[in-house]
């Protein structure tokens, strides 16, 4: 949107981010970038840092030191909200949706339509629905009903919900976390279809993954993080799924620190 | 539903909308509707099983007057119970609070406080010791059974201290009037139990705090990362428990025309098991206020129709235990 992949702005630049839970490093001193239109992916073992990574940069953890860049302006979130406001959605693996409340309500949570003058300030159920549709149907997202509850949604289709309710705002930055972990072959495809639009749309789009078919298959930039480092930036067009694996095991190491 | 077996005549005759016997039987499958409906229907049952059993004076119109007249104190109490246990707690000291409640009014009113500022202090103190119990579980992350364990002691020990554990005599005509007066058999303070009961409904359903409340019992972490304030709600919650409590130690002084520093702890256990009988789940997330609010009058409907049907007291135990039992079964689904 604002920055294009040339004119050399990042969307996200990540530097020196450190992090400690008690006595346990968790990010030593991590720099990442991210461009608009482009998915980046970063990848490691269980414990490399990459959800601690992600949070900072959505606003639910804060960094002990380092800076972050959102198209070119210093930020610093101190709640998702913040994070939020400034245009950077997050989809995470477990925090997804709420599974009690309907397809509608989780698309619209913390930012209902209201009617009425304070304190008279009522939710303004119809526009919710409509614009819920509206959301869904413009990423090719197909649902029974938008008064459906999730509960009651298989795991592709809470996905597409969730990014839908990522993307449906003026977002510019949008992170996914696992976005297929727990999903089928079809489902899979389905949602990594709706990260193609995303990014086609514009949106800077930065997705944690295990699965290295598919950080190939759609990603344009790779990390590598291991132990709390990033080993390694790729482009995905100069790589392979071996040396991804050799990378990640440490049974290749890079140039980078 | 697959279109197999079960619904196959169904379909061929309706391939395109779902037949009315579909729907019918979707609905009669879901947990939401079980939830929502079966305080309804056990209403019902209790009352053609109390009209059998004593025709001449189970459905009379004095007798429903009772009914109504010994429900609205528990009826406004789960109003706030209902609140705390959408988002997936529990207030053990909502009776307790009452009590604390009624003695302040009392103590205000022995003092010669006019009446306006004795109902005030009543719902002050209930708003405070309910905003402490929100605030000690949200802010210290402390289990909200404990700590409304505890209020449930330190307002009860504080009842004490004010009124030197003696009742204190409220004769106040306009609260005579209120306590008394009727509108055909609903007496006055149903009406204000059922106009806080819709004010409660609409603020559910109809706006943001409601569906953060929801959100908030139905999956915390997930709300907060959503931007729900997790813990404005939960100590919001605790708080209109609190004032609910106020609330229904006014009714309660009006009725009985004294302010008693005694344990009200039948309040409590029915207003817990109002909750599950009106379909709200203990985990949270999920719920309304009118199945509460009409659990508590079918409770209080059965410990009356025993009373007039003959049944010595101690079974009016019971038969609540084993009908709270039945209703959580009933309503139970998976978490």
């Amino acid at each position: 949107m604002t920055a294009s992949p040339d004119d050399g702005a990042w969307a996200v630049e990540a530097t020196d981010i450190v992090k400690n839970f008690g006595s346990v490093q968790a990010l030593r001193g991590v720099s990442i970038t991210a461009r608009a239109g482009e998915v980046t992916s970063i990848i490691g073992d269980n414990g490399a840092g990459k959800s601690t990574l992600i949070k900072i940069i959505a606003g639910v953890d804060k960094a002990d030191s380092g800076q972050i860049r959102l198209f070119g302006e210093p930020v610093e979130f101190h709640t998702p909200e913040a994070a939020r406001a400034a245009g950077i959605e997050t989809v995470y693996q477990t925090l997804g949706l709420i599974e009690d409340l309907t397809i509608w309500q989780n698309l619209f949570l913390d930012r209902e339509l209201m009617v009425g003058l304070p304190p008279f300030r009522f939710l303004n159920k119809r526009a919710m629905r409509a614009k819920a549709l509206a959301m869904l149907s413009e990423l090719d997202v197909h649902i029974p009903s938008v008064k459906a509850r999730v509960r009651g949604l298989s795991g592709g289709q809470r996905q597409a919900v969730a990014i839908s309710r990522a993307a449906g705002w003026s977002s510019r930055v949008v992170i996914m976390d696992e976005p297929t972990a727990a999903l089928g072959v079809r489902e899979t495809a389905k949602v990594e279809e709706l990260i193609h639009r995303l990014k086609s749309r514009g949106l800077a789009v930065i997705v944690i993954s295990h699965n290295f078919d598919q950080v190939l298959r759609l990603s344009e930039q790779i990390w590598v993080m291991r132990q709390g480092s990033v080993i390694e930036g790729l482009r995905a067009a100069d790589t392979s799924g071996e040396e991804l694996v050799a990378l990640i095991t440490g049974a290749s190491t890079s140039s980078r620190g | 539903m697959p279109d197999s077996k079960t619904s196959g005549v169904a379909t061929m005759a309706a391939p395109e909308a779902p037949s009315l016997t579909r729907r019918i039987g979707f609905t009669l499958k879901s947990p939401y509707f079980w939830a929502n409906w079966t305080v309804v229907l056990a209403l019902l049952v209790a009352l053609i099983v109390f009209w059998i059993l004593s025709p001449d004076t189970f459905l009379t119109p004095y007798n429903i007057s009772t009914i109504l007249t010994a429900s609205a104190v528990p009826a406004i109490l789960v109003i706030g119970q209902a609140f705390v246990v959408m988002t997936a707690g529990i207030d053990l000291s909502n009776a307790a609070i009452v009590t604390l409640s009624a003695v302040s009014f009392g103590a205000m009113f022995a003092a010669g406080q006019p009446l306006v500022l004795c109902i005030l202090v009543a719902v002050v103190m209930g708003f405070v010791a309910g905003s402490i119990n929100g605030i000690v579980i949200a802010q210290f992350k402390i289990n909200d059974f404990i700590v409304t364990l505890g209020m449930l002691s330190l307002a009860q020990g504080v009842a004490l201290v004010i009124s030197n554990a003696t009742p204190v005599q409220v004769i106040s005509e306009p609260l005579a009037t209120f306590a008394l007066g009727k509108v055909g058999v609903v007496p006055y303070i149903m009406i204000v139990a059922v106009a806080l009961l819709i004010i409660a409904q609409v603020v559910l359903t109809q706006t943001r705090f409601g569906t953060h409340v929801l959100a908030t019992g139905g999956n915390s972490e997930t709300a907060r990362a959503m931007g729900v304030r997790t813990k404005a709600m939960k100590i919001s919650v605790y708080a209109i428990s609190g004032v609910t409590a106020g609330i229904a130690s006014i009714v309660l002084i009006a009725r009985i025309g004294a302010a008693e520093p005694s344990m009200n702890t039948s309040l409590l256990l029915n207003s817990v098991a109002a909750v599950v009988l009106g379909g709200v789940s203990l985990f949270g997330g999920r719920g309304n206020i009118v199945g509460p609010f009409v659990g508590a009058i079918l409770l209080t409907m059965i410990l009356n129709g025993l009373i007039v049907a003959g049944v010595p007291q101690y079974y009016q135990f019971i038969a609540i235990g084993v009908i709270v039992m039945v209703s959580a079964i009933l309503v139970r689904t998976a978490k």
